[in-house]
This record gives structure tokens, sequence and C-alpha cells, in this order.
């Protein structure tokens, strides 16, 4: 089987692939990579790096705050109640037991990211798995599955919460627990019609085509694909999760105290709102802080990860 | 009728048009006259600028993320100068534009009949009846078959040939002068594709209308033009009659597509002749002619210095230092003779 | 000279000899049930009863409007979807049963896409794209890496340059010319390319055709090339087959049906080409209107009720595929003697 290309014909192709896209001095440039080409995006775009700054600002908070809150924040004093913002001792004014907001409100973001972050992360790896199987088997098991999760659709995230805490009772575990099962099914849903999509494509055809058997393809041309847009969506749940979580500790369904968690103390402070409303407002000002950094940041990445040609 | 004797101004002239997006110059000095009556088209691969320049004409561009200079006359406007609610009044009233995926032109939610008439009472004052009738005389006018019935259809009940009938309609509702056509027929079958070059030609010639279309394919652009002007990386590299550009072609570039259509090759199983390479980066653009890297002609002066435009014979003009080699070789036969020198690495 | 270390002569995996077709598909059909509004359950007859082969070495030229079926035949082809009926035969054996299943079919049949970007993954750098097929089919990694390298070479792409891109970062014509390297990962002996180069422009189609031609010489392929484009087809194919409305209408050589069809379908494609000569423009379509919906079929053939020469017997026999001539087959009862249609040539010529 010898080639009939004459010289002529390999020059012309030659001229082909030496005269590529890239300006021909630019002799190689490596690849960047998917999540190169993603990092690179999003170092570009101020908003994302900004909120991404907040986020990274309040995680260190959190884990240091044992050991850099200005005064102990289950400390309380009588006579000290209720002091301004701008106060020389406690800068960021003092609770209704007269123990240091910011010390508290340090303290606090620990639980709160806690109980806001860990039910989405266990929700994305349970609701990914359903719905990427879902997706990827089609059929029966789509409608089962899909089906089943619906039913979950049909109450309001914060109803079901709050029905889920109150019938497992109060703690942070729990909360935890029933925060999870509100956003597995929302995340199976979107797993479920990323994977669909997918798994339309024509390159899921080419890998059939090549003989791989369907676990292979699932694991090595769909997973790639999918996690990233779960992911995204799923940290767009977090704004969300933090916000129930409060709303859980308001209720007293969540945190107990005396342990400082935002939304806890937003409802403790409640009886103040009219002695010292700036006080009071503040764990409300960090959870909308926060929140809005992590959905700007997931808006970010997305925006970052979708690839045009 | 409104020849180009009886109408001395053009249909649309466009003087040293430059279109940019951020740092990529997409349009870069284009020079182009349309005369009344004519039908010019507009061809070229994907990104060589002929769809943007036709939209320029109706600055069809985001404001902030686009920068339009230059002269834009059509239908004796100057489209540039334009106030917002002007440039709403001119699209669609002097000069309207067709698309390549009529869906899009098209609202869904509503029967075609529904937006032909809307589109006409928006620029004219005339009664709900008055508009539709008129409407019925338009789908007439594109051989939509039982046009009756069709104006009670949604975009969606319309195949793909008839939707593109429509939209034709749709952008005559308002008797414009001149007819933008990016890509019309490129999505449609054979059979139907040359049934609307043919309706673009009748169109043309009944109307009077001015027509621009832009086409990456040769044998469209022949079926419907006049003339042709053939755009490479943003500039007119040949215009001229599409006697001029076809039979006797003067650029290197125009020669290359002629002769990389599988119509022209030798023989079965013979090679295609082919341009090697591929088009430009519009953001870092080479000095001198950007077609120099793949020509089959270059020589240094390419390298350095962008090519005057020469009128070879009357209406027929080539950017190009050697046109006089560039159209003996295509003469000489469908071997073009390769340049010496490799193409750089 | 292969470029592929250890490729196995093509021949060398030859059963039947060279007469045998490679692939041979008789009685293929495949209906898709739509549900119209008002909920009446119809059925989409995007294939409908097609025969035919393909030989060994041939190109075989398929092409047809939208709705002829075209691309649904090159799905049934590599078993993308089930056919409700009919055999495919490769090589002489049953497609599908335990002599020759999917799999090992597989091996010896590939598919170029359409869509060049998406038949990739975006996800996956050129390289790891191309290796993916030999890696599950157990060439060891590095190895399947080499061959990638290899086929990008081969295919005009330099591997130190486009190995490690990935989709996005490659022209149109680089990323089909990926997909063509890919299809070739598994030294197949036949290659479908549906619309391959449509999407392309022409002077990258043009380096694309004269690719798959050097391809083709190089590894003793065999192609079936779905097109719209006629003169494409006819440059690329030794033989095409005509599609309208999920049947065949004509199949020979691609000289006799491009330049004298027998089909009056055929002469009205080719009627539609554009033409490229100024002073001889097409001056009327010879057919109005749209390609009908494969939903309700017209009775009897198909193309009768825009045919030229229909007459009241079109619409009640469904014309069989008739041979006219060497290796050509047509399906209209005006060429077939003694079909009761006026125009049939007397029954003695055909004999």
């Amino acid at each position: 089987m010898t080639a009939p290309i004459t010289a002529a014909s390999m020059a012309l192709d030659g001229g082909v692939l030496s005269a590529g896209d890239a300006a021909p001095e630019a002799a190689f440039v490596p690849s960047r990579g998917f999540w190169g080409h993603v990092g690179h995006r999003l170092v570009r775009d101020p908003v994302a790096m900004g909120a991404g700054a907040v986020i990274l600002l309040v995680v260190l908070i959190a884990i240091l705050s044992p050991w850099i809150t200005p005064m102990d924040p289950y400390k309380g004093s009588m006579l000290r109640r209720l002091k301004h913002v701008g106060d020389a001792t406690y800068w960021l004014g003092s609770d209704e037991l007269g123990r240091d907001m910011i010390s508290r409100l340090m303290l606090g973001s620990r639980l709160s990211l806690f109980i806001g972050v860990t039910p989405v992360l266990i929700a994305f790896v349970i609701g990914s798995a359903i719905g990427i199987l879902a997706g990827y088997v089609g059929g029966w098991t789509n409608t089962i599955l899909m089906r089943t999760i619906d039913v979950f659709f049909a109450f309001p995230s914060v109803l079901l919460a709050i029905a889920l805490s109150g019938a497992l009772g109060a703690g942070i575990f729990n909360s935890i627990v029933s925060l999870t099962c509100v956003f597995v099914p929302q995340i199976a849903r979107v797993a479920e019609s990323v994977t669909t999509g997918i798994r339309k494509r024509d390159y899921i055809d080419a890998a059939k085509l090549s003989g791989a058997l369907p676990l292979t393809i699932m694991r090595v041309q769909v997973l790639g694909n999918v996690v990233g847009p779960i992911f995204v969506y799923a940290t767009s749940l977090i704004s969300v999760s933090m916000i129930l979580a409060s709303g859980l500790s308001f209720l007293g369904l969540g945190v107990r105290p005396p342990e400082p968690e935002w939304g806890l103390m937003l409802n403790t402070l409640r009886t103040a709102i009219y002695a010292n409303p700036v006080v009071a407002a503040l764990p409300g000002v960090c959870i909308f802080v926060v929140s809005i950094a992590f959905n700007l940041f997931s808006d970010g990445l997305r925006a970052a990860m979708e690839i045009r040609q | 009728m409104s020849g180009p004797m009886s109408n001395p101004e053009p249909a649309v002239t466009l003087g040293n048009l430059r279109v940019a997006f951020g740092k990529v110059q997409v349009v870069d000095g284009v020079d182009l006259t349309v005369e009344r009556g004519q039908a010019m088209a507009l061809i070229g691969e994907s990104g060589s600028g002929k769809s943007v320049t036709l939209r320029a004409i109706l600055r069809l561009f985001h404001e902030g993320r686009s920068r339009i200079e230059g002269t834009i006359l059509a239908a004796g406007r100057d489209v540039q100068a334009l106030s917002k609610r002007q440039l709403a009044n001119f699209r669609g009233g002097d000069v309207s534009m067709i698309f390549q995926e009529p869906l899009l032109a098209f609202d869904p939610v509503y029967t075609v009949g529904q937006q032909i008439t809307e589109a006409i009472r928006r620029h004219e004052k005339i009664s709900k009846e008055d508009a539709r009738k008129r409407a019925l005389a338009l789908f007439e006018r594109v051989r939509i078959p039982s046009p009756e019935r069709r104006l009670d259809n949604y975009p969606h009940e319309m195949s793909g040939g008839m939707r593109q009938r429509a939209m034709i309609a749709l952008a005559l509702a308002c008797r414009p002068q001149v007819l933008l056509a990016d890509e019309p027929t490129t999505a449609l079958d054979a059979t139907v594709q040359i049934q609307v070059l043919l309706l673009l030609r009748e169109l043309q010639r009944d109307l009077g209308l001015s027509i621009i279309i832009v086409t990456h394919d040769l044998g469209a652009a022949v079926e419907v033009a006049d003339r042709i002007a053939v755009m490479y990386a943003g500039k007119i590299v040949e215009t001229g009659t599409a006697h001029q550009v076809v039979l006797d072609p003067h650029h290197p570039y125009t020669i290359g597509l002629l002769r990389s259509r599988a119509e022209g090759a030798l023989a079965k199983g013979s090679r295609l002749q082919t341009i090697p390479g591929s088009p430009p980066d519009l953001a870092n653009r080479p000095p001198g002619c950007p077609f120099a890297p793949r020509c089959f002609l270059v020589e240094e002066r390419c390298r350095q210095e962008m090519p005057p435009v020469a009128e070879i014979s009357p209406g027929h003009k080539v950017a190009c230092w050697r046109t006089e080699e560039a159209a003996a070789a295509y003469r000489a036969g469908p071997t073009p003779v390769r340049a010496a020198e490799p193409v750089p690495a | 000279m292969s470029v592929i270390p250890d490729a196995p002569d093509p021949f060398a995996r030859d059963r039947g000899g060279p007469a045998q077709p490679l692939l041979s598909v008789s009685g293929l059909y495949k209906h898709f049930p739509v549900r119209k509004a008002g909920g009446k359950k119809q059925v989409v007859r995007a294939v409908d009863g097609v025969d035919f082969d393909v030989l060994k070495g041939e190109t075989l030229g398929i092409v047809g409007e939208s709705g002829c079926g075209k691309s649904t035949t090159a799905k049934l082809l590599m078993g993308l979807i089930e056919r409700d009926a009919g055999s495919l035969l490769y090589d002489g054996q049953p497609v599908g049963e335990r002599v020759m299943p999917w799999r090992s079919y597989r091996r010896q049949v590939q598919m170029v896409f359409q869509d060049s970007y998406a038949s990739l993954n975006p996800r996956m750098t050129v390289e790891q794209s191309i290796a993916f097929g030999p890696k599950v089919n157990g060439v060891p990694g590095r190895e399947a890496v080499e061959r990638a390298r290899a086929l990008l070479a081969r295919v005009g792409l330099e591997p130190k340059r486009f190995a490690g891109r990935y989709p996005h970062e490659i022209s149109g014509g680089q990323r089909q010319r990926v997909n063509i390297a890919r299809s070739l990962a598994l030294e197949p002996r036949l290659v479908l390319l549906d619309e391959a180069v449509s999407a392309l422009d022409k002077s990258v189609e043009a380096q694309v055709l004269n690719l798959l031609l050097d391809l083709k010489a190089e590894f003793g392929l065999t192609y079936i090339f779905i097109s719209h484009d006629l003169n494409v087809v006819r440059f690329i194919s030794d033989r095409v087959m005509v599609m309208y409305l999920g049947r065949v209408s004509e199949i020979g050589p691609s000289d006799t049906v491009l330049d004298a069809p027998a089909h009056p379908y055929t002469e009205a494609l080719l009627a539609s080409m554009p033409s490229l000569d100024p002073n001889n423009r097409t001056q009327a379509a010879l057919l109005q209107g749209d390609p009908p919906n494969p939903i309700d079929p017209p009775s009897g053939c198909r193309f009768h009720p825009r045919c030229t020469l229909a007459e009241p017997i079109c619409s009640e026999t469904e014309p069989p595929l008739d041979t006219v001539g060497p290796l050509h087959r047509v399906s209209c009862l005006a060429r077939q003697p003694g079909s009761g249609h006026s125009a049939a040539p007397a029954r003695a010529l055909a004999a």
C-alpha cells in the first residue's frame, strides 16, 4: 500500500500546516488547557475577582477567628449592653447581653459558612450522581428518578427546610441534613438536563463508535463536561443555603445559643431593633455581603467557563 | 424606470468604511458603490468582513462595542448622521434586510400576516384592511402558494423555503429602495435555493430594487448579481461585473477561489487546486497585502506595502501589484505558477 | 508505507475477495414516531426501504435534500440508532450477529460528522481525542498517543503544535482534519463522511477533499460520502446514489448519473446547481416548492406530484429500483419497459 502522493501535493499540504492560524513567527504556543483558560478569563473579570476576595477574606477570618477576635465573644456584661458602632472598646458595638459584636461576628462566620456550604457540597455529590445517572441512562430510569425528584420540587424550599428541621429537631447536624434534602433535587435537576444535553453531542456518538463501553464513555467523555456546569450551579446555591441556614437558626431550629451564628444573632438582636438598629442589622449585612459575593463569583465562573469557538 | 441614467445618485455608497470590534479591525477601508437597480454580490470566506460590511449599512451593531468610520450613504441618506429614531424608520423603510435564518426574523407568537401588516402600519398610516391587502399582494409577489391561507400561518408552520419567501415579503413590506441579503440561501436545499435566487433577480428587475447579497457561494453570486466584489481580510480585493470577475479575474485570491471549486477539477481523482494556509489574524494584521502569505505570485513588495486599487478596465478594479501576471496565469490554464520561495513556516 | 505502527495491510483482513461488496444494505427501514397536534400518532418515514452495496475501494456518494433520509441512513449504518428492519452485510457477514458484533464492525467502519466542533470533546486535547479509540480497544496508552501524533502529522497538522490543543483553539478546517485523524485511529476499511466538508469554506474544503483522496489511496479506504453538494460528490465519488423521501431514486456510476441522469429528480437537482457562467444563468427552476414532508409521503412514486413526466400510473404504482444500464439502477416508471408509462422504452430495447 504505497501512497501515490507526489512531492507537489505534499508541498501543498505542507503549506497548509505551516501557515496555520497563529502568526508564523509565534512558532509554538503551548495550550493553556481548559482550566488555564478559565483562570485566565476569571482573573480579567473585576467583579468576580472582587467577590472572590470577599469570600477569601471571610474564609480566612473564619479559620483564624479563635485566635484573632479582639475580645472574648462569649463574655457579656450587663452594664455594657447595646453599645453603638464606633464605641472605643466595642468597635462594632455590643449585643443585648453586652458581648462584643465584632468578635461574635468573626466567630459566627465559622458556623454560618459551615452550615451554608456543607449542605451544598453534600447535595452536589448526591444530586450530581442522581442527575448524571438519570441523564445518561435515560428512558425509564430517567422518568422514575426525575418524577421522584419532582415531588420535592412541589414544596417551596424554605417551607421544606423548616418542615424537615422541625421534624428532625433543632441542631446543627439536623439543619445540615434538612438543607441537603432541599438542594439535592435542585442540583439533580440541573445535572440531568446538562447530561441529557451532552449525551446528544456528536462526540459521544463518536466515542460509542470507537467501541468504548458505556461506563468508560461516562467517565472519560461525559463527566468532565457536566461536572463544571453543575459545580457552577452549586456555588450559586451557597448564598441561598446561607440565608436558609440563618433562617433556621433565626427560628431556633439550627444553632443554639450561646454559639454565635449570624442568623441566630439576628434573632436575638431583634428585640434591640428600636434601641440600636445599626448593631441589630449587622449580622444581616454579613449574610447579605457574603451571599452576594458567592453569587457574583459563581456568575463570573460561569462566564469564564463558556468556551467559544 | 429607475435606471442608473434617470437617477444619477447611487443607491449605496461606502467610502473608506472601517469597522472595528475592540482591537479587531474587521472591515478595513472598503469603497463600494451600488447603482440604483443594480444587484451587487459581496463574496468571501468566513472572517472576510463581508457580513459586517453589509450590517454596517444599517448600523446593526452595539454602539459601545463597535467603531464605524468612513461614509455610508444609502437610499440618499447619510447613515452615520441618522438619529436613533430616524434609524428605526430607515431600517425596513428605505433599506431592509433578509437573513440566513428566517425564524430569527419572525416572532413565533404572531402569524406571519400579522407581522407584515404590523410592519406596514408602523411606517405608514393605513387601515388594517388595506395593510392586509398589501400583505396579500406581497405574498403573491414572492410566489407563496395559496397566499390567503398562508398569511394566517405561524412561522413554524411554514417550510424552510416558504419562510424565506415570507421574510422577503416582510422585507419588502414598506417598499424599500435597497434590499440587503445576508447569506439568504445558505441554509436552503439546492432545489429551493435556485428558486429564491431567481425570485431575487425577478424582484430586482420588476421593482427596480437595488440588492446587495452577501454569500460565500460564487455560484449564488453569479446567479443574482450584476457586479461582484470579492472581499479578503476586511478589504475588497477585486470588483467588477460578474463577467469580469468570474471570466477574467485579475486578483490571485479570486483566481484561487475559482480554482478551488470542485467543478473546476480537471478529471476525477485529480487533486483540486487549493489556496494554502488560512486567513490572517485580524487582531494583528501584517503590513502589506493581507493575502501575501498565501499568494502564488507574492514578491517582496507585497509584504511591505498594500497595493493601490488599479482600474484594469472600466468598472473592473483590483488591489494587487501583479494583476497582469495573475490574469496571464489564469488564462494560461489551471496550474497556477507556484512561488519559487516556499511559504514561510 | 503506513504511518501507523504495525498497521495491518487492509486487504489482509479481506474475506470475500474484491468482487464481494464491502457493505451490503438491504431492506433498510426506520420510522420515527411523532405526535402531531391533536394527539394523532404518526410516523416519519425517514428511511423507507433502502438497498445498496458499497464496493471495495470505491467512494459511494449519497446525495439528496433535507428529509431524504441520508443522515438517518448514515446513523443506521453505524448502529447509532436501531433499524426497524433490514440487514447489513459487512464483507458477507451479517452485522449485529455473533460472527460480526457491532463492536468488531465498528473497528472497521468509522464516521466523520458534519459539525467539526460538536464532534470533539471540548475538554480533551486533540491528541487525547484521537488516542481515545485505540486506548479503549486495548492499545497501551503511550502507543495510542504515538499513533495519534503520527495521524496528526498525516492529516497535515504538525503534532508539536497541535497535539496539546483544545478544539476551540483551532480553526474549522483543522478540526475537521482532527476528526478525520480520529476516524482513522482504529484503522478502519470503510469511512462514512456525513457532510464532512459542508460547513467549511470553499478553499478549506478543497484542501480537505485533497486530503481525503490521499488518505484513501494510502490506507486503501472505502468511502461513503454524504453531501448535498453535487459538485463535490461528482469530484470525489465513483458511484452516486440519489435519495428522495427515504428511498433510493437512482444509483449508478457518477459520470452516468450526473451527466446523463435517468431519474427526473436527479435532473431537477442538477438543474438547480447555480451556474458559474454569467453568460448562461439559470432561467427557470425545474422544481417548485419545498421537498415534501416524509411524514405523509405521496402514494406510488414519491416524486410524482413534482414530476414533469408524471402520469396517472405514477400515483398508483411504486416504481421498483430497476437496472437501466451497466451498474445503473433507477426507480422511475418512465424508464422501465413494460411499466405502463407512456414514455417507457420498449421491452426489446432493454433486453
